[in-house]
């Protein structure tokens, strides 16, 4: 009896509280930089595609909603033919930005994806690519990876040395 | 048996091997790089390092190689002592300094011998802050990718292509932390195995081009245990496929078959099920036509017309049979030239009925003397070349052996055996790849090459049958031959059907028998066209000749192609005017090819990566392939096939509903594949914990997204139906059985070195024994010889007897159609004697025109310093080349 009084008072003390409740979608809330939301797909400085396709973040998902298919262009760049995410699945867990090893993959502060049609939160890289570089400016996984591409021979990359010379027998 | 300590627990192991070896086998998990079970060790990583104690009282110990260390009873090792753990962590950080950050982009991530050994070790951050050392690299060709940067020399890659493969193209260049693996310049890899490569090499230096161009990871790919379909020898070959395409083939661990290699033929000839010509709809008339409605056209169409039946040495035992029973015992033709079938009969009856047993792969291998007639196995039967190359080890072993040194301690038994080599005798119609190591090679037209078998058998036997006029020269040999074969423990006699004389077959035999009367370890091995011709052989039929009889004669109007070419089986205008001859032509098949466009319906048969069957190799093993994914309107040619005679009434087929009950059909009916059955386990199959063996790793990904364009609800996965086996990554995680592995995998082993783990003891039969039933021993009916010992062959003035050359890549046919293969198959030509060709006054390149089986031809000429005078080559199955009833005469007809 006594608690029933007791509940009673709490709430009616919370009448004076300020409000939790926004009035959403008039007012919107101010969301961190790094709030897991909807997913995109970022360049590098030199607007290159980050993505190099190399599955991991399709591996790390929890509800396997991520499928790609690497391919290289004539130069030996890898690049994802296809990317998609099934945002349907997704759970904004944010296991593919963690598993991607050259920042391509990032969840952005934006979780506005309400669809009448569930076939429309399939996204595909068109959908998904970003022309910048997302939270991490600078980063460029070409530029330290050892594989040659088109502009980047071998030897040339951050911390190399020019390739040897089989020939030499300079010790 | 001998008792080791480890880490102070008592352990019973055999003696003989290795530390590493055993304590692999034990199941723990050390790590290695440089020792290679098929290569044995080197000791050069120092990878595997451990600790070992004097004795019970030594606290102290010392560091060794445990893939240097022999077994030794009472032995007292650590693994886990810290300064060993210390020390493997040590070698992963020092071979990681030049590294490159390149895991997200190297093909070998996921599967990565490498990556796997790194985290086994613990070693995690990088301290080394100094440059890396890096290399160009090098365009191997259409198979192999180069990487250099990604190397941590280990030399295993030498190793093998060098020392195990024989290859002579690759080798190490330069010296200390700069040394260069690759060619002394950019080009093909000319070994015939250059793809094992990918597997051999623990980190992403070499890797399959072929898989790079729709590149998938392995914890990606769906996968199922399958026979390699592009030779006789049915290598075991796990195929993987990803978005409804067929992405690549490793190689299966198989104790008796292929062990850890197979060749690029097998590895890389997979293409061709991805291949635009591929038949993927029923069609009428040219015109797609519903599955149902096919099947029912068709069953209306057999019950009204006579209709016979062709089968295939290339299509399963289910397809052939299911064919055999729709037409009729008496209406089954096997869909092979007179002569293929003749030599086809003639070669399994020798196994058969013959006296003398034949050896798995494995115990070719350790054959201490080999002849080969006949055969240039490199281009027939390529794993069966390599087999005869680690055989020539075997005697100068002998002298390792002596010395006390462990076969396995590579170097040092290399060191012993310098460049000797046991006995192999090569004879030939042309030069062979294994010329290099053979004791002799006699180059002859086959009809001579069976003399000297006939008179080596005579020498070994006296009563063998005799033969006159040989030359002195042939003499000497046929006694340096009998005498060596003779000497040693475990001959093996080598021959086939390629060169398309039945004579070399019989001299064959003869000298098998004529051995095994001295010594029962005796082998022989014969080589087959195709993946099921002893199969095919073994269940009978009539040849095709005699369809086209039937048909030529009226007494059929309609006809049932399964899965052949009929043009690569018979000359273009004998098969034009057969086919034209039928009324109704039915061809199930998947490729397109000459036959597919005359039929008039055509059904969308699987190839080996879409189908389920059983394959019978050349030494009468029945090995079963699982199908590997699921593609619309593509199904068994033997689900066609039964679906069909069960619409037309058939009553033996209606009964049909799965595999199972086809191949419990099959082992009732024919009393020869009585027990067929057994070969694999039944769709019922589940493992102790009530679950399907998955075809799909743990770590597949994708799934709620890959078909998420066509429709964002996921489809339901297929079911399979004819195999304990699921399409999905659903099922057990124990270790499946030996005959349906799917991939290997192992926790912390990525990639393929699990097989250690899917192994009774390092090297040895998987675990519950190799895969796969032999439906038959040499029974010893057939024990006298062969007694027509054909004539001394002889040049004829203008004429030319044409004689079979075989080549790995073109001469057999669906290798032939994927891109990468056929980027290697060579233009037709025409072998040529450097005598004849001065006597016809070619040279080189030049066209000579000549007419053969009623055919004419122009080809350039190829010259040959060692093919006999009045012989002349012609290569199989190359395009542009059309059936030719060989061994025959050619008519040259004008020059120039
Ligand atoms: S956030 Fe989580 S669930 Fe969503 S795609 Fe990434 S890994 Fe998958
Ligand atoms: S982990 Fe990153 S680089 Fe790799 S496929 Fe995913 S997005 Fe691309
Ligand atoms: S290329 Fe591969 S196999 Fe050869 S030494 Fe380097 S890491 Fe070892
Ligand atoms: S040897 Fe024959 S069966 Fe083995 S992989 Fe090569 S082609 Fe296939
Ligand atoms: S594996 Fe023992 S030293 Fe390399």
């Amino acid at each position: 009896m006594l608690s029933i009084v007791r509940s009673l008072w709490l709430v009616f003390l919370h009448m004076f509280h300020k409000r939790e409740t926004v009035q959403y979608p008039e007012q919107k809330n101010k969301l961190t930089t790094r709030w897991r939301g909807r997913i995109v797909l970022t360049r590098d400085p030199d607007m290159g595609e980050r993505c190099v396709g190399c599955y991991l973040c399709a591996a790390a998902c929890p509800v396997d909603c991520i499928s790609l298919q690497a391919t290289e262009d004539e130069n030996g760049r890898r690049y994802p033919e296809f990317f998609r995410i099934n945002f349907s699945r997704c759970i904004f867990c944010g296991y593919c930005e963690e598993a991607c090893p050259t920042y391509a993959i990032q969840l952005i502060p934006d979780f506005e994806m309400a669809e009448y049609n569930r076939q429309n939160l399939v996204y595909e890289k068109t959908e998904l690519l970003i022309d910048g570089p997302g939270k991490y400016p600078g980063y460029n996984y070409y530029k330290v990876a050892g594989l040659a591409i088109g502009g980047k021979g071998k030897g040339e990359a951050e911390n190399e040395l020019p390739p040897i010379d089989v020939k030499s027998l300079i010790p | 048996m001998v008792t080791i300590y480890i880490d102070h627990k008592p352990y019973t192991v055999n003696p003989g091997k290795n530390l590493l070896e055993t304590c692999l086998t034990l199941g723990f998990d050390l790590p290695y790089f440089c020792w290679h079970p098929a290569l044995g060790s080197v000791g050069a990583c120092r990878q595997c390092a451990i600790k070992m104690f004097r004795d019970g009282d030594d606290k102290q110990g010392r560091l060794v190689m445990s893939c240097m260390e022999p077994v030794a009873n009472n032995q007292r090792i650590s693994i886990m002592d810290p300064m060993a753990v210390d020390f493997r962590e040590g070698v992963i950080e020092w071979l990681m300094t030049n590294h490159p950050h390149d895991c997200a982009v190297c093909d070998e991530g996921g599967s990565c011998h490498l990556q796997d050994m790194t985290v086994m070790t613990g070693h995690a951050y990088r301290r080394f802050t100094f440059k890396k050392r890096t290399h160009v690299n090098q365009d191997l060709g259409p198979f192999i990718n180069h990487e250099m940067n990604r190397c941590i020399q280990c030399y295993r890659c030498v190793r093998f292509y060098k020392d195990y493969a024989g290859g002579e193209d690759l080798d190490v260049f330069a010296s200390k932390s700069n040394v260069y693996f690759g060619r002394s310049e950019p080009g093909i890899l000319e070994s015939e195995f250059s793809g094992n490569l990918s597997e051999v090499c623990p980190t992403g230096v070499f890797t399959d081009k072929t898989l790079k161009q729709h590149y998938t990871r392995k914890w990606d790919l769906t996968m199922a245990p399958t026979i390699c379909q592009h030779c006789s020898l049915g290598c075991n070959i796990i195929a993987g496929e990803r978005y409804g395409d067929l992405r690549m083939i490793a190689n299966r661990y198989h104790g008796e078959i292929n062990g850890y290699f197979i060749c690029d033929r097998g590895r890389f000839g997979y293409e061709f099920v991805n291949s635009p010509n591929r038949i993927l709809q029923p069609q009428h008339m040219g015109q797609p036509i519903d599955s149902d409605k096919a099947i029912n056209e068709i069953s209306e169409l057999i019950k009204q017309s006579n209709v016979i039946g062709i089968g295939s040495p290339r299509a399963s035992l289910e397809s052939n049979y299911a064919l055999k029973k729709l037409v009729g015992d008496s209406n089954f033709y096997k869909g092979v030239s007179k002569q293929e079938q003749a030599l086809t009969e003639l070669a399994v009856s020798i196994l058969k009925e013959g006296t003398v047993r034949t050896p798995s792969m494995k115990e070719t291998e350790k054959a201490d003397a080999v002849f080969i007639l006949g055969e240039d196995l490199t281009n027939t039967a390529p794993m069966l070349a390599l087999a005869v190359r680690q055989s020539v080890k075997q005697q100068p072993m002998q002298e390792v052996n002596k010395l006390a040194v462990p076969e396995w301690n590579d170097a040092a038994a290399r060191e012993i055996i310098q460049d000797k080599k046991g006995p192999l005798f090569v004879a030939t119609v042309a030069e062979t790849k294994l010329d290099t190591i053979a004791s002799k090679t006699f180059r002859a037209a086959p009809q001579d090459i069976a003399r000297l078998g006939f008179a080596v058998a005579n020498l070994i036997d006296s009563s063998a049958p005799n033969l006159s006029n040989l030359s002195e020269e042939e003499k000497t040999l046929a006694e340096l031959i009998a005498k060596s074969l003779l000497a040693s423990e475990r001959p093996v006699i080598i021959s086939g059907t390629s060169c398309q004389s039945d004579s070399v077959l019989k001299a064959a035999a003869n000298v098998a028998s004529a051995l095994q009367k001295r010594n029962k370890n005796t082998g022989i091995v014969l080589t087959l066209p195709e993946c099921n011709s002893v199969g095919l052989s073994v269940m009978g039929g009539l040849a095709l000749h005699d369809a086209f009889e039937k048909v030529k004669n009226s007494k059929a109007d309609a006809v049932i192609i399964l899965e052949n070419d009929l043009y690569r089986h018979g000359s273009a205008k004998v098969v034009d005017a057969f086919l034209s001859k039928c009324k109704s032509v039915i061809v199930i098949d998947h490729s397109q090819h000459a036959t597919t466009t005359k039929g008039q319906w055509l059904i969308p048969a699987g190839t080996f990566a879409e189908a389920d069957g059983t394959l019978v190799n050349n030494e009468g093993r029945a090995q079963r392939f699982f199908q590997v994914y699921e593609k619309a309107n593509v199904k068994e040619s033997w689900r066609w096939l039964s679906s069909i005679g069960s619409a037309a009434g058939n009553a033996i087929m209606q009964p049909w509903k799965n595999f199972d009950s086809i191949t419990a059909a099959l082992s009732q009916e024919e009393k020869n594949f009585n027990g067929i059955e057994k070969v694999s386990l039944s769709a019922d199959f589940r493992m102790h914990d009530g679950q399907r063996v998955p075809r799909e790793p743990h770590r597949y990904s994708g799934r709620t997204s890959m078909l998420a364009n066509v429709a964002v609800s996921e489809p339901k996965p297929p079911e399979d139906l004819d195999s304990g086996m699921s399409y999905t990554m659903e099922g057990t995680r124990a270790l499946p059985p030996s005959s349906m592995i799917p991939f290997f995998w192992s926790p912390g082993w990525n990639s393929v070195q699990s097989v250690n783990k899917y192994q009774e003891e390092v090297g040895a039969a998987l675990r519950g024994g190799d895969p796969g039933i032999r439906l038959f021993e040499a029974s010893g009916k057939q024990s006298s010889y062969f007694t027509n010992v054909p004539e001394k062959f002889k040049p004829v003035e203008n004429k030319l007897w044409g004689v079979p050359i075989h080549h790995i890549f073109g001469s057999e046919e669906l290798s032939a159609k994927g891109a990468a293969v056929s980027n290697r198959v060579p233009l037709p030509y025409l072998l040529l004697s450097k005598e004849d060709a001065a006597k016809l006054k070619l040279t080189e390149g030049e066209a000579i025109e000549f007419e053969i089986d009623e055919q004419g031809f122009k080809l350039p000429v190829k010259l040959c310093a060692t093919i006999s005078t009045g012989v002349a080559g012609l290569p199989v199955g190359l395009p542009g080349l059309s059936f030719i009833e060989l061994s025959s005469w050619g008519v040259i007809r004008s020059l120039k």
